[in-house]
């Protein structure tokens, strides 16, 4: 079991010997990475962070520690307003996607019924299209001169305001966020024992008492879990609002304050202080909740939740449903896609003709984008599943000191909304240099791809410690015995049956920092460094660029569509291979 | 508390083709402690299950007292079940749990209370009332199970593999306890289990269930004394059986084993059968020839604390044997030949 395979002795033999050994640590290349690796996360998360920290507890003029930038934020109307109004909207998308999702994760669990593989395919098709791409194309079904308010008024002389000013953020996010809830609650719902319900069946309970009483209560655990993730989300997202033109939230004024008026400014710091606060009050909140909770009651021999037939007026019921919500969540797809084929589309239900031109005018436009994307995003996957698998294998493999560490310090990268990250690398590196020239570091576009990396790293992190969990130790084990190396063993065994889980990586991290737009708005010095995500952002900004704009997004959707089916495809495959490795 | 009978007609039931149970047919008697037994795969928890409301509704009457409820939905049939699992639900206290069927029912929350202690008292845990399940040990979440079901005074009582959950030697003391309660409480009781001695030592009487069809209803000596077919002969304790036939010579008959051994079977027997099943306990091994006595080869033995247990090759088959010990006694060493007598007295002919 001795992770260290000792070097032979001739190369430590001489003054090593003779000196004690605490100052000789047997290092070996595994320890090496570790420090590597560390150092790489300290200096792109934790330097970056803790500067922006700084900066919000400092007198801008005298660099003296004070709580005065918090007051002063505290005392601008328009930041009291921006912080209630981002804690409504966060609030109302939980409450708004809570209302989709529960039908959706009730029908699937409870009762036989043939759409389940709708509501499945449900769960995914939101996540494959960044919120903000899809929000200009739900101005234009939803907004007040939109397709459903204009056919309203026709019909029914009335409208509905689902786009006015942060409504129209809300429902954009509760549209794009609810899988988290179905995904999580429907989870814990499965993990319900049938018997935890017959026993309160044959207690006398039933209906929506026994829902209520029971079978809510179990499921508790997940639906905040998802809950919380869905306030986190919403509460850092920076693209969407801005793209609506909502700019009295938190994350726009981030924005706003350090691209309007420099990155001195101490209140776009006191923001980022606030959302990452947030942030980790509602992880901690969550984690509190979830303690001493694992209500996953399904015993061996038990199967879930029983299931009833539905009668055919409830299954009526259950199909209106699915489809009215399979529609309302496809709504930002279609609309994306009338409008990048659309010719002129405003006050009216439909666009006035169909055209391929908004692709030529895209494709022409967006070359450059399209380019430093996949460079971005390729160099952020490779690192994340490179630094991702290192990590796993410390963390399972090795006894290194402080290796769980490296993998919190990874992890934290979760509670970092992007905006904050992208500020303290404006702040961080616009002092340094890039090597060999007198350019900043922080107008380069190499720290884009870094700050993708580190976002991207803790879902990377996740499925390479998934893989390396499904390699035997003792497949390593066995090749060291026969002779070879802990670098040979590795090179041979571990990682080539890791590759499965590593490539499902590779492929969603790409697929997502692709389309990654809070981090990149800011450290975008120039259009030709600027990546898909940006360019859609630029086309969004006028009129005329709408259609061309879709028409990119379009392609942000195809992008990441391929990749998440990919890694799918992948993961599934790897998965039949080991099994049926296993079966003999 | 009132007590109910239980009348089972003609009840078939199937999941989609496979058909579980095939015509079931049973008389439980008001008060009585009854036992489902019979291997995995019997149907004898799908039995107890219906009988609770769950899973499809099978075919055939099932009657509470007078009342038939095949196609009532379970909470309105006043049946107490206690799960295999217990379920108790994770996010309640033991108080909570044993009240939620008081709670169900509306009884006033006065009420409520001194019910909910009785029935702690009853269990011996009134101090765990304000315990999470999960802080309490699988004996003790067995007892909060029971007394969260008796506490709202069903009809009739039925237990799913309650004690399987627990290690050997507190399934012995809980099976005590749970006669002892139900006793005291003259709850009829389906008891269902897999165990053939847990059924023994708590049932009066039990049926043997095997391939979704009963095999023999009586109480535990009928059933090991006179087993009906080889299946509850097997199933119940170890049998020996040997092959053959039974010839018939005036007033004398013996059953003549397929190896030519005979063997004098007694007056007023009866059976015509194939087959003689003979307990291990009901032969006695002995190096001397007698009369009616099997010649053999010790092949293996076992020493089990108050008995040796001889494997025997003899009358064409395997046959086990077990002597009392007694210290003193001489062990008979594997490779001996020896003769073996049965009592014919208790042999049954199948």
């Amino acid at each position: 079991m001795s992770q260290n395979t000792s070097p032979p002795a001739a190369t430590r033999a001489g003054l090593a010997d003779r000196l004690p050994r605490w100052l000789v640590p047997n290092l070996t290349g595994v320890h090496l990475v570790a420090v590597f690796i560390a150092l790489l996360l300290i200096g792109l998360l934790l330097v970056p962070v803790a500067q922006v920290m700084i900066v919000a507890f400092q007198d801008p003029a005298t660099g003296a520690a004070t709580l005065q930038n918090f007051v002063d934020f505290f005392r601008t109307s328009l930041f009291r307003e921006s912080f209630w109004n981002s804690f409504y909207v966060s609030a109302m998308s939980v409450v708004v996607a809570t209302v989709i999702a529960l039908p959706l994760a009730y029908i699937t669990t409870r009762f036989h019924f043939s759409g389940s593989i709708l509501i499945q395919s449900l769960g995914f098709i939101p996540l494959i299209m960044p919120p903000f791409v899809g929000a200009v194309a739900m101005q234009l079904i939803f907004g007040r001169n939109g397709t459903v308010n204009l056919l309203l008024r026709d019909w029914f002389g009335f409208d509905i305001p689902f786009m006015e000013g942060l409504n129209g953020v809300i429902l954009v996010q509760s549209i794009h966020y609810f899988p988290f809830i179905l995904i999580n609650l429907s989870a814990s719902l499965r993990n319900i024992d049938r018997s935890m319900e017959e026993a309160a069946q044959n207690l006398g309970s039933h209906g929506l008492r026994l829902f209520r009483r029971i079978v809510f209560p179990l499921a508790m655990p997940g639906y905040i879990a998802g809950a919380a993730l869905v306030f986190i989300k919403v509460f850092d997202d920076l693209g969407t609002p801005l793209l609506l033109n909502v700019n009295n939230m938190l994350a726009p004024q981030a924005f706003l304050r350090i691209s309007s008026i420099g990155i001195s400014d101490p209140m776009g710091y006191v923001i980022s202080v606030i959302l990452v606060v947030f942030s980790v009050l509602s992880l901690w909140a969550s984690f509190l909740f979830m303690r001493g909770k694992d209500y996953a009651t399904v015993q061996k021999g038990g199967g879930g939740m029983a299931k009833r037939t539905l009668k055919p007026a409830e299954k009526a019921l259950a199909y209106a449903t699915v489809i009215f919500i399979l529609l309302l969540v496809l709504s930002p797809h279609i609309g994306l896609l009338l409008l990048s084929f659309g010719t002129i589309w405003s006050f009216a239900p439909l666009p006035d003709g169909y055209t391929f031109q908004n692709y030529v005018t895209m494709w022409e436009g967006s070359k450059t984008f399209i380019m430093n994307t996949v460079l971005y995003a390729g160099i952020a996957a490779t690192l994340d599943v490179i630094i991702g698998t290192a990590i796993a294998y410390i963390v399972l493999r090795t006894q290194i000191f402080g290796r769980k560490g490296l993998d919190y310090l990874a992890t934290a990268a979760l509670a970092v909304p992007g905006v904050v990250l992208g500020i303290g690398y404006l702040r961080t590196f616009h002092a340094i240099d890039v090597p060999f020239t007198d350019k900043p570091m922080a107008s380069w576009w190499v720290i884009i791809a870094l700050a993708l990396m580190i976002r991207r790293l803790p879902y990377a992190l996740r499925a390479c410690t998934a893989a390396l969990q499904q390699v035997s130790h003792a497949l390593e084990e066995a090749a060291e015995s026969l002779g070879a190396t802990k670098r040979r063993s590795i090179q041979k065994i571990v990682i080539p049956l890791m590759t499965g889980g590593i490539l499902a990586g590779f492929v969603t991290s790409f697929a997502t920092a692709a389309v990654e737009l809070s981090a990149t708005i800011m450290l975008v010095s120039s259009n030709n460094d600027a990546p898909l995500a940006y360019g859609i952002y630029l086309f969004m900004q006028t009129p005329s660029g709408r259609g061309a704009g879709a028409a990119l997004g379009i392609v942000a959707v195809i992008v990441v569509a391929i990749g998440t089916i990919a890694s799918q495809i992948i993961i599934e495959r790897d998965k039949k291979l080991k099994s049926s490795g296993d079966a003999h | 508390m009132k007590k109910a009978g239980i009348t089972i007609e003609n009840v078939h039931l199937a999941f989609g083709d496979t058909e579980v149970l095939k015509g079931v047919n049973l008389d439980i008697q008001p008060g009585e402690f009854f036992a489902f037994l019979g291997p995995s795969g019997s149907g004898k928890s799908t039995l107890l299950r219906a009988i609770a409301g769950f899973g499809p509704t099978p075919k055939g009457r099932i009657l509470i007292g007078d009342r038939d409820v095949v196609g009532l939905d379970p909470w309105k049939r006043n049946v107490g079940m206690v799960f295999q699992s217990y379920a108790l639900w994770p996010h309640m206290s033991v108080r909570d749990n044993v009240a939620f069927g008081l709670k169900e029912r509306k009884v006033p929350s006065a009420q409520i209370k001194t019910k909910v202690d009785a029935a702690l008292e009853l269990v011996d845990l009134a101090h765990l009332a304000d315990r999470m399940p999960n802080q309490l040990s699988g004996g003790q979440q067995q007892r909060i199970a029971l007394a969260r079901t008796v506490v709202v005074e069903p009809d009739v009582l039925l237990l799913d593999e309650p004690l399987s959950n627990l290690d050997a030697s507190l399934r012995v003391h809980m099976r005590r306890e749970l006669l002892r309660l139900q006793r005291q409480l003259g709850l009829t009781t389906i008891f269902v289990t897999h165990d053939q001695e847990e059924a023994n030592t708590t049932c009066d009487r039990m049926a043997v269930l095997d391939g979704g069809v009963i095999q023999q209803v009586g109480s535990p000596l009928e059933l090991y004394d006179r087993p009906e077919n080889l299946f509850v002969a097997n199933f119940l304790g170890t049998a020996n059986i040997l092959e053959g036939k039974v010839e018939v010579d005036g007033n004398e008959r013996r059953f003549v084993t397929n190896t030519g051994d005979q063997l004098s079977l007694p007056e007023g027997s009866t059976g015509e059968g194939g087959n003689i099943v003979l307990r291990p306990q009901n032969i006695s091994i002995s190096r001397t020839q007698a009369a009616d006595s099997l010649p053999g080869t010790v092949q293996h033995s076992e020493f089990l604390g108050s008995q040796i247990r001889y494997l025997v090759s003899a009358g064409g088959t395997e046959i086990v044997v077990d002597q009392s010990h007694r210290a003193g006694h001489d062990w008979i060493e594997t490779g001996a030949d020896v003769h073996l007598v049965a009592n014919t007295q208790s042999a049954v002919v199948l």
